[in-house]
């Protein structure tokens, strides 16, 4: 039986040999490649439902996880190891991350169109037209095959560096799939394009890793040792909580609360939380089974995942700094992204608050202790949220199919413009200015028009709010809460406020996009007809089967009526682990106040959120009862009025990306400008040619010495000043020889430095 | 026998030859045999050492030989960049060559 | 003897490296560079690596040597004479060249170096070549990967589009 965790290392592979056939063979052949990455992720998935179910098997897991490594890098007297590694944490992400990367491979078939002819007025790196292919639909899935890898491995890491490698596999893949449609433009110059969120998310999480990485230099020098077992070892965890370091400005601080806030920013760059959450949004540039897969279900827990894993660390001075610094992020997001969703008008953005907003969540479960309660939430959330993203792309697909099948036969009949529409039909469906999918000010009655959508999307939708007693979220929501109740009343009280604004923006969504009457022609003539619905609409389903059953795993026993019979098997894996890892875990004595505490924030939420929604239509005096808005901004959001000024900064997210641009991109792009004048006009060019006008001169003056003195020493000069110019030029030159320079100098000099210093 | 030591700075005096040539020489092939001079300096180190410190086993005289690998392979797919480029833009000046600048 | 022999290599070495890197005419800098090659397998044999010497030869005066040359032939207004040697930056390449072989001179002669004198191996070519297929099998499979793609991409390269 033990037998098939020897088959552990292959669970990273099989995507990734899927990932090389396709970019070495079968790219030609989209079929071929959707296929391939469908295999290999499925039988992953197989593979690691297998591995995992023989984990639930086994009395004292925790206690004896099943490891397999093999040295590799020799760092010094030392090796990292190359290995994997099943705990009960890993098997329990087994039965999420394979799963899920598998239904949302299959929703992309649908999504990109497979199957379907390509059209000419197709651009490589762009949308398709409704009913057309993807042109690069097998690069797609090569790379959705590659992060699958990332992920899976990520999961199994046995040790630190493989943790970072499959992080970094990570970060290059969603920075390719954000900007999946690198030829995308707008007209309106400020909205973000897909490549510049590409480029947008990487920067933004790579200051995150920088700070992780130096986290976890400084955990090598201590521990000698970066292996998850190592580190975790007691006695290890004892001298890291006592040795201390006397921090500049802070004080003296143990090297476990340094090391461990070092290692939680990567996870904040990660998981897109305050005040590194700013790419999250705009990674909604990609196509939509990306913000699902990578930037719902899977990468951006990948954050809260490495904070669980190297939770014992961070708790290694119990209640310290680690842990509050943590709770404080957590909550302090969890409410932050919450106010924000609710005034967004596109629906992946709203989704996209709402994953930051449950990222923080977790982490403030976290950083009150409660290990147990953010491992569950963090997989009931990445079952509903991967849900509510592919709902939403079957809306936005649905609503281009309304947009694109009305818009030509009016222009056939002469109704409208020729010239906008049937002789250029590309650049009226691509114009993104003349139509938005995505804006929920454009939907409204699309349930009657994609039932099976619509079903699916309410279930996540109420599953996300908590509703309670069916829904995975409530449960998981509830033994969070429950567990803060219990001596962390800010933090409680923080949470039931995100909560219920949760709620709020999930009633908002689902009564503006399936509710009421349909805005515009194109929400009139949606439907989830068309063959591609069939692939996208099944993962759905499943999707929400889980999005309900999942959180039944993890009843708490002293839950009244249904606690009598749950046996709680989720709490009671999970924490084998923790009591191996001499985390501190129980079940808590039932309480009545968190618990009423969420049913009135779930379903207060909902009920207010469908009060002020349930009416609102375009503004009554520029469009008649049923006609269509001309342009969406017709539709007056009920809460404008009221909030006022505050539904402005809202809808602007705080104005943080405007900050940010003010404050750090701005003067980036000054100096740059600044230091190339400096270079070019005012120092080095009249300094080269006033030191060589006063050469010639004294010079000609001199003509009867030694002229070859003379020029020997113009020539000197000019080089001396060449090679200032050198150096102040010899940043982007874009020449090789310039860049090997710096390298040379910087060798050269620090060679000498060690040299010449004491030691 | 001619102490270690020797060898390593008649090695360090080649390696720097070697950089001045790829980084000062304007013609691409001539950075190339800068590249390769730099190549044979490392050669010498690995064997010095070999028979000074290790001469048991052959790792030394081992990867000098994965150098020279390296180092065909290199000079293969370097000059034959050089001559495609030479037919694109009738030069090999590696200055004109600076399509990184963004 | 020996230090005699070394100091006439070492001489014939480097001298022939500086032409190398120095020379207008890059015909008479490859001239230069199989010379170079040549004393640097004079001095493996010094240090009775007598296989590297002899792959030393085939290999970089061999091939590699002749295949620049040819390059430069191919591409025969690469040796314009008019055309200047060094780009702008040489003067600084050169003084940092100048200080990193100082400090890599005086860091070699400051280390203790763990020197274990010994005989060398009468096998030492048997060795060589039961090493490669035996704990280095792998990596020798990947340098003769590396060497049919290098291969495979030099005739792509260099060949002529249409």
């Amino acid at each position: 039986m033990q037998g098939i965790f020897k088959l552990t290392a292959l669970l990273p592979f099989l995507p990734f040999l899927a990932f090389a056939l396709i970019v070495l063979w079968a790219n030609r052949d989209k079929k071929l490649s959707a296929g391939l990455a469908i295999g290999g992720v499925g039988l992953s998935w197989v593979l690691g439902w297998a591995i995992a179910f023989t984990t639930f098997g086994i009395e004292g897991f925790g206690e004896h996880p099943f490891r397999m490594f093999r040295d590799w890098l020799p760092t010094g007297r030392t090796w990292q190891a190359f290995g994997f590694a099943v705990d009960p944490l890993a098997a329990a992400m087994l039965i999420m991350v394979p799963f899920v990367c598998f239904l949302i491979f299959v929703y992309s078939v649908g999504y990109m169109g497979v199957g379907k002819p390509e059209s000419e007025h197709d651009e490589r790196g762009a949308p398709a037209e409704p009913g057309h292919v993807d042109r690069l639909a097998s690069r797609f899935f090569a790379y959705i095959a590659l992060f699958a890898t990332g992920m899976i491995g990520l999961v199994l890491a046995d040790n630190l560096i493989m943790l970072l490698i499959f992080w970094e596999i990570m970060g290059l893949c969603s920075y390719l799939l954000i900007g999946f449609w690198f030829a995308r433009k707008y007209d309106d110059p400020k909205q973000i394009t897909p490549k510049e969120a590409g480029l947008k998310a990487f920067l933004t999480t790579r200051i995150g890793d920088t700070v992780m990485l130096a986290g976890i230099f400084l955990l090598y020098v201590q521990t000698k040792s970066l292996s998850f077992a190592d580190i975790f070892r007691p006695e290890m965890l004892e001298h890291l909580a006592t040795t201390t370091v006397n921090v500049p400005l802070i004080g003296v601080t143990p090297w476990a609360t340094v090391i461990g806030i070092l290692i939680f920013f990567g996870a904040i760059g990660k998981s897109a939380q305050f005040p590194l959450h700013v790419w999250l949004p705009d990674a909604m540039e990609g196509p939509t089974p990306v913000s699902a897969l990578i930037h719902a279900a899977t990468m951006v827990s990948a954050g809260v995942y490495l904070a669980i894993r190297t939770f014992p660390l961070m708790q290694a001075v119990p209640h310290g700094p680690a842990l509050q610094f943590m709770a404080f992020i957590g909550a302090f997001t969890a409410l932050f992204a919450a106010t924000i969703a609710v005034a967004q008008n596109d629906i992946k953005r709203v989704l996209a608050y709402s994953t930051i907003s449950q990222l923080g969540y977790m982490f403030a479960a976290l950083g009150i202790g409660a290990y147990v309660a953010a491992t569950f939430h963090l997989l009931t959330h990445s079952f509903f949220k991967a849900l509510l993203f592919l709902g939403s792309g079957s809306v936005i697909h649905g609503m281009e199919h309304g947009h694109h099948h009305f818009e030509l036969p009016i222009a056939d009949c002469g109704l409208a413009d020729p010239h906008s529409t049937a002789h250029n039909p590309k650049s009226e469906i691509r114009n993104p200015k003349s139509f938005d999918a995505n804006d929920m000010r454009n939907m409204g009655g699309l349930f009657r028009r994609m039932p099976r959508t619509a079903w699916t999307f309410i279930i996540g939708g109420l599953a996300l709010s908590g509703f309670p007693i069916i829904t995975a979220g409530f449960w998981s929501k509830d033994e969070i809460l429950s567990d803060a109740f219990n001596g962390h009343t800010v933090v409680f009280v923080t949470l039931a406020l995100a909560a219920l604004l949760t709620a709020f923006y999930t009633a908002r969504q689902i009564v503006m996009t399936f509710f009421g009457k349909p805005r515009t022609a194109a929400a009139e003539h949606a439907s989830e007809h068309d063959s591609i619905f069939a692939w996208m609409t099944v993962p759905l389903m499943a999707l929400a089967v889980f999005a309900v059953a999942g959180g039944w795993v993890g009843i708490p026993r002293e839950f009244p009526v249904l606690g009598a019979l749950s046996t709680n098997p989720f709490h009671h894996f999970i924490g084998g682990l923790a009591e191996a890892l001499e985390i501190h875990v129980e079940e808590l004595p039932f309480d009545s106040v968190p618990l009423l505490t969420s049913l009135v924030v779930a379903l207060g939420g909902l009920f207010l959120g469908w009060l002020v929604y349930r009416k609102a239509r375009p503004a009554g005096h520029q469009v008649e009862e049923g006609e269509y808005m001309a342009s969406p901004q017709q539709f007056v959001d009920p809460l404008a009025r009221p909030l006022g000024g505050l539904y402005k900064v809202l809808q602007n997210k705080y104005y943080f990306d405007e900050f940010y641009h003010a404050v750090f991109i701005r003067p980036v792009q000054r100096l740059a400008t600044w230091l190339y004048r400096v270079d070019d006009l005012w120092v080095i060019d009249p300094i080269v040619d006033g030191v060589g006008k006063l050469w010639r001169g004294i010079s000609e003056a001199g003509r009867w010495l030694d002229t070859h003195i003379v020029d020997g020493a113009v020539n000197g000069i000019a080089a001396v000043i060449g090679w200032c110019g050198g150096f102040v030029r010899v940043i982007q030159t874009g020449k090789a020889q310039n860049y090997l320079l710096v390298g040379l100098v910087t060798v050269s000099v620090l060679l000498g430095a060690f040299l010449l210093l004491p030691k | 026998m001619v102490p270690l030591t020797w060898y390593l700075v008649l090695a360090a005096g080649l390696f720097c030859i070697g950089v001045f040539g790829a980084l000062a020489r304007k013609n691409a092939v001539g950075v190339l045999m800068g590249v390769e001079l730099m190549l044979n300096a490392v050669n010498i180190n690995l064997v010095a050492f070999w028979r000074h410190t290790a001469v048991g086993e052959m790792t030394g005289q081992l990867f000098a030989i994965f150098v020279i690998t390296v180092a065909a392979a290199e000079a293969a797919v370097g000059l034959a960049l050089f001559i495609a480029i030479y037919r694109q833009r009738r030069t090999v000046n590696v200055e004109e060559i600076d399509t990184m600048k963004g | 003897m020996q230090p005699v022999i070394f100091a006439l290599l070492a001489l014939i070495t480097l001298g022939a490296a500086a032409m190398v890197v120095t020379t207008r005419n890059l015909l008479r800098a490859a001239l230069w560079l199989i010379l170079a090659f040549f004393g640097i397998a004079g001095i493996f044999i010094l240090l009775n690596a007598e296989f590297l010497a002899v792959a030393q030869i085939l290999i970089y005066v061999g091939a590699i040597a002749t295949l620049v040359i040819f390059a430069i032939m191919l591409t025969r207004n690469m040796m314009d004479p008019s055309q200047p040697r060094f780009n702008e930056q040489w003067g600084v390449v050169g003084g940092f060249a100048a200080l990193l072989f100082v400090v890599l001179a005086a860091i070699v002669t400051r280390v203790t170096w763990p020197v274990a004198a010994g005989d060398v191996p009468a096998d030492t070519i048997q060795r060589l070549g039961s090493d490669f297929v035996g704990p280095y099998v792998v990596p020798f499979e990947v340098a003769s990967v590396l060497l049919v793609v290098a291969m495979v991409g030099a005739i792509i390269i260099a060949r002529e589009r249409e």
